[in-house]
């Protein structure tokens, strides 16, 4: 089965939030959107959950009761235990008695918050909070699973984890969609979709994308055009268009450096001449 | 920093509004609303002497040049009975009983101002009336306060407590869990409403009880015609406190907004200051206040012993602004947890905004 959207437009008034997107998330793998401040990512994940109404194109989602969705606060009840959030989004999905008690285990179990059970969901850590509001959306065994940015603000550790909760996710099944500000996390998704001011620049898997990728990135200690770089560590990448004759050590570009050029690309063209 | 400030300000439409509304709200309030003394009341005159005491009553009057008994009832046949259920059914607030000697003057002790200034007015007519005061004969403020602050704690309730609790929920993002879930809007809003309506009326009993016991405060009517009155009452007041969560995106908006709906229901319900005292510029804004028609119920059933039926006006009122408060509050709130069955706006929303931003 494969869900997503297709031909997806969103206007908030004035603003073109999402601009003829489509994706496709297939069962069974995790799909990562990507993209700054303001690309979209949110209203994707919500036009695909039904939170948000498309202005115009489809879009191809299971009933609620077969999805689950997280969204980019809390996820949680503050006031409520780790088990008693669990509880509570079980029973509204139907899930109780011992099927719920096995569930219960086994989903606290993996996100190893069993120990924590009886803890507010106020009292828990950052990453803590995340992985009970992922065992919560998990907790009736999705078909779709929509995840705004579930890693933000977490520590390393517990990034890995969530990233092997989800993975562990798709491996069972289900089509997974995520936001990430972390390109690291996209990179390894199956496929990824970059988003810039409600388009899609890119997308496919990390390869595709990197294939389609054209010009060409140099790494220097300065740039030759300020506008078209941007710092990495202690270096500054600029980016060349196809044509052009690159100065500085050339490169293979990493997501960052492919979503960035792309960016620039995008706004560059966006200015009217 | 200052620049800063103002700037905040500027766009904080609430707080500004605050600044500018509460003062012309203070002023307006304590101008025209702010006056405990009672110029008019209302008077029924029975027995068979009534004429003349009514004419006799009109000549004094024409002599001092002012009206003050407004005689809306002149029976002679009626008796003293007949003018006890004119008081109980609040139709009038003193009932002069003829036939005998001294003539007796009845009043109706539950509506505290007007009372004091009745039997201010009486006690200079010496032995030729004799007055009872009913329902407060020895005119405690608690006693008439007692049932009035019941209203207010329901709206405290009803309007703060609610609408934080679901502001909350939006603030933590748990209402857009809740919205994609297979749950029906009609089941979170019941889910989110019923503690607080349970809470309001667990409340509202112990309040009653504690009236009771600590200034002997007495209940006369039917715990029905009260629970009835409440129940009404409340479901204006959680209607509110909906409303004001689906116009407010965080906790400190959701208690400036309440609080906006929760003055005027202090000062201009007639619990503190009387509506028969007041400017009529003013009174009528005292009238589209649900707690108003409360606190004719709570005083008219705790002391007066009313009936529903003698009630009939603040009970239909209540139950119209009911209906119309709660279904429009939670029609509101559902389309914030159904976005796929309204349509959309031309413009941007804050939340649609704030979630592009992200």
């Amino acid at each position: 089965m494969t869900y997503g959207v297709r031909g997806a437009t969103v206007r908030f008034g004035d603003r073109l939030a999402l601009d003829d997107v489509t994706v496709e998330v297939p069962s069974g793998s995790v799909v990562a959107v990507v993209g700054g401040d303001g690309a979209g990512k949110s209203t994707l994940l919500r036009a695909l959950v039904g939170e948000v109404v498309l202005d115009d194109g489809d879009v191809s989602a299971p009933g609620a009761e077969a999805i689950g969705y997280l969204t980019a606060s809390a996820g949680s009840w503050a006031a409520l235990t780790v088990q008693q959030n669990i509880d509570f989004v079980a029973g509204v999905y139907g899930v109780t008695g011992a099927a719920l008690e096995a569930r219960r285990s086994e989903l606290l179990g993996r996100a190893g918050l069993a120990d924590v059970s009886d803890r507010l969901s106020s009292q828990l850590s950052g990453g803590m909070r995340r992985k009970l509001g992922f065992s919560m959306v998990m907790v009736h065994r999705p078909e779709l699973l929509v995840l705004d940015e579930p890693s933000t603000g977490v520590d390393p550790v517990s990034r890995i984890d969530l990233w092997r909760l989800v993975t562990q996710a798709a491996a069972s099944g289900a089509a997974v969609l995520m936001s990430t500000t972390y390109l690291d996390e996209a990179e390894r998704a199956a496929s990824l979709v970059v988003l810039d001011r409600g388009r899609v620049l890119a997308q496919g898997s990390w390869d595709d994308v990197r294939a389609s990728f054209t010009g060409t990135v140099t790494s220097g200690q300065g740039a030759v055009r300020p506008e078209w770089s941007w710092r990495r560590g202690r270096v500054v990448h600029e980016y060349w268009a196809e044509g052009e004759q690159p100065t500085g050590d050339v490169i293979a570009p990493d997501l960052e450096d492919v979503v960035i050029a792309l960016s620039l690309v995008r706004r560059r063209e966006a200015v009217p001449s | 920093m200052i620049l800063k400030e103002f700037r905040e300000l500027r766009r904080d439409r609430r707080t500004l509004g605050m600044l500018v509304m509460m003062p012309l709200l203070l002023l307006v309030i304590f101008g025209y609303a702010a006056n405990f003394y009672v110029t008019s009341v209302k008077a029924a005159v029975v027995g068979p002497q009534a004429s003349q005491v009514v004419a006799l009553l009109q000549q004094q009057e024409q002599a001092l040049g002012k009206q003050y008994f407004d005689i809306v009832v002149v029976e002679p046949t009626d008796t003293q009975a007949d003018a006890e259920q004119l008081l109980q059914d609040n139709t009038v607030d003193v009932a002069f009983v003829t036939g005998g000697t001294p003539i007796v003057a009845l009043v109706d002790g539950s509506n505290l101002f007007a009372a004091q200034s009745i039997v201010s007015v009486l006690n200079r007519a010496g032995d030729k009336v004799s007055t009872q005061v009913l329902y407060n004969p020895e005119l405690k403020t608690s006693w008439v306060m007692v049932p009035a602050i019941i209203g207010l704690i329901l709206t405290f309730i009803g309007t703060i407590i609610t609408s934080i609790g679901l502001v909350k929920e939006r603030e933590s993002g748990t209402l857009e869990q809740l919205a994609v879930m297979p749950i029906k809007p009609s089941t979170v809003i019941l889910g989110k409403i019923t503690p607080y309506f349970l809470l309001a009326s667990l409340d509202m009993v112990i309040i009653t009880v504690l009236g009771m016991v600590l200034f002997d405060v007495p209940f006369n009517g039917s715990p029905f015609a009260f629970a009835l009155g409440a129940a009404l009452f409340l479901f204006v007041v959680l209607g509110l406190g909906v409303f004001i969560s689906t116009i407010s995106q965080t906790t400190g908006q959701a208690i400036q907004t309440a609080f906006f709906f929760l003055l005027p229901q202090i000062l201009l319900s007639g619990m503190i200051f009387p509506l028969d005292a007041m400017a009529a510029g003013v009174r009528w804004i005292g009238y589209l206040l649900p707690l108003t028609y409360f606190t004719m119920i709570s005083q008219g059933v705790m002391l007066r012993g009313a009936s529903v039926a003698s009630l009939w006006v603040p009970y239909l009122v209540l139950a119209v602004m009911a209906v119309v408060v709660f279904t429009g509050a939670t029609l509101r709130f559902r389309r914030d947890l159904a976005p796929g069955r309204r349509r959309r706006k031309s413009s941007t929303t804050e939340s649609e905004a704030q979630a592009v931003a992200s």
